[in-house]
């Protein structure tokens, strides 16, 4: 059976390049657009690696990883986060929030396969 | 200590303009013509008994030797001077290079303004950038867009097959995003181009302020007339200047015109003649507040008072809000003055008047009145503390003996030469090999 990914990002040609590349690495992925919901569906899913945007609608990308981080549940769940500013200081915030792999927007999409499979070896 | 005036400059001026040789000074001076050509060039220090056998010499007060209106002029080199971290030595020698060098001492204190300027400029870019949410959402769309456009190019661009329904899916998808990214960028730029030319680039706007009144003095005739009209004069002098400076001169001038109509121009001649630049006697005569009467007089004539006076505002936080600065009182331009300043210390006592006679440290001779009050802004409203504004009238005071209390103060920490000063919140450059009191 195919490891799953899910993928939570708001732009729709973002997640259809980043769903094409990692379906056609073997990937079954599954995305989902809105921050306000999504603690649920990440339990609901159950996914084997998260990638995360920063900027949601509804509730940041932060906020819902913190949460994540708080639940015993699911709080082992390898996270990749995504975010358009590069500064230090969203590295550090992401970085204190938990998550184990950090991107800056525009990324490359050798590196985002190669990240996720990374974490998916963890 | 150091001295910064150039007393040397103003002996030879006075020496020549009494055509007498350097020799004969010397000589009635009882000092060798070497020497004393050394201390016209502001070579060699003076002070003490020779100043005033020198002052006696050319028949006039010591005092007038060693007062001048370089005092603006040494500070801002020795702004210039603390930024490059100058050696003490060559710091003590500032006086003999503004002395000697007039033009170039001149060129390099205009510089050291500009980069303060610019320096100021560039932290309130900076701060635009970090902190405006318009250009931070824009960047936000332009950068996601990006992101989109480059996946879905490299997955066309990298070998390997693709199916035809996704290569088309693929290609819309570039051609909507890159238009998408054509708008953002094209509004982005729309964006800059117009704060650009609003908010004139370098200026903080009390800078932009400042400039007016250095530009067309601190008495507007167009406002001294019943029916002035704030709106005109403010169209008018506002040409040009950023919104917030627009915003600061019309509350500037709307204050202006409600002090001029309370104590019309012709009546203030009057008190003035009679009683000079006292803000009591003005305030007693027209029955108004203190702080008024101190603006009335920073913006009358020049011609009809004894000296022209000088006004410093700042509100409850210590921040400057009007500034009129006298030759021999200079202002600072950025950040706040000395902390013992009547000015500050009245915020501590409200509607106390607080006078005190103040000589500055970093000069050997000036002498000003200061006369401060904070006093309430805005409508009282029941249970809610009020705000305070302080106001500072600087009034240059007659050297000579008095029984009041001299008070040492200085213009900014960093070129005051005060030793042991309890309110000092910077090291000074002038002190330097002292040591430092913590």
């Amino acid at each position: 059976m195919s490891k799953q990914v899910l993928l939570i990002e708001d732009e729709p040609n973002i997640i259809e390049a980043i769903s094409f590349i990692l379906s056609r690495d073997g990937w079954s992925v599954k995305t989902h657009s809105n921050g306000a919901d999504a603690v649920e569906m990440v339990k609901e899913r159950r996914p084997d690696v998260l990638i995360l945007d920063v900027m949601l609608p509804g509730k940041s990308g932060y906020d819902i990883l913190r949460e994540l981080r708080d639940d015993p549940d699911i709080n082992g769940l390898p996270v990749l986060m995504l975010t358009a500013r590069g500064q230090t200081k969203d590295r550090e915030i992401a970085e204190r929030a938990g998550c184990d792999a950090f991107m800056t927007k525009p990324f490359s999409n050798a590196d985002v396969l190669e990240t996720v499979r990374a974490l998916a070896a963890k | 200590m150091p001295r910064d005036t150039l007393t040397g400059s103003r002996i030879r001026e006075r020496r020549v303009m009494t055509g007498l040789k350097q020799s004969e000074l010397a000589k009635r001076a009882d000092i060798s013509p070497s020497y004393l050509n050394l201390i016209e060039h502001n070579r060699r220090r003076i002070g003490g008994k020779l100043l005033v056998d020198i002052a006696h010499a050319l028949g006039v007060e010591p005092g007038s030797l060693t007062e001048g209106a370089e005092t603006a002029l040494l500070a801002n080199l020795r702004e210039a001077a603390t930024s490059a971290e100058m050696p003490e030595a060559e710091l003590a020698r500032v006086e003999e290079f503004a002395g000697r060098f007039p033009g170039w001492a001149g060129l390099l204190a205009d510089s050291q303004r500009k980069i303060e300027t610019l320096q100021h400029s560039v932290e309130a870019l900076t701060d635009r950038l970090t902190h405006d949410p318009h250009l931070a959402a824009s960047l936000h769309e332009m950068l996601s867009t990006v992101t989109a456009i480059r996946s879905a190019a490299s997955i066309l661009a990298e070998p390997g097959v693709i199916e035809p329904e996704w290569q088309r899916r693929f290609n819309r998808n570039i051609y909507e995003d890159s238009a998408r990214l054509a708008d953002t960028s094209r509004s982005l730029a729309q964006y800059l181009e117009e704060s650009d030319s609003e908010a004139s680039e370098t200026n903080a706007p009390q800078d932009e302020l400042d400039a007016v009144f250095q530009k067309v003095g601190f008495h507007l005739p167009a406002l001294e007339t019943p029916q002035a009209d704030v709106d005109t004069v403010a169209a008018d002098l506002g040409q040009g200047l950023s919104q917030a400076a627009k915003w600061l001169l019309q509350r500037t001038l709307v204050r202006y015109r409600t002090d001029a109509r309370r104590m019309p121009l012709s009546d203030c001649a009057d008190a003035v003649a009679a009683s000079g630049s006292d803000p009591f006697a003005l305030a007693a005569r027209f029955g108004c507040d203190l702080a008024s009467a101190m603006r009335r007089l920073a913006h009358l004539p020049e011609d009809i008072l004894p000296d022209p006076v000088g006004l410093a505002i700042c509100d409850g936080s210590g921040v400057t809000t009007f500034r009129k600065p006298l030759p021999e009182f200079p202002l600072p331009r950025l950040g706040a003055g000395c902390a013992l300043w009547p000015l500050y210390r009245a915020l501590a006592r409200p509607m106390m008047v607080h006078v005190a006679v103040m000589q500055q440290s970093a000069r050997a001779a000036a002498r000003h009145r200061g006369f401060a009050i904070s006093q309430p802004i805005g409508q009282a409203v029941a249970g809610e503390d009020v705000l305070f504004e302080s106001h500072m009238l600087i009034v240059p005071e007659p050297k000579r003996d008095t029984s009041e209390t001299v008070r040492r103060v200085g213009l900014t920490c960093r070129i005051c030469p005060h030793p042991d000063c309890d309110a000092r919140r910077e090291p000074s450059i002038m002190v330097a090999s002292a040591p430092r009191k913590l």
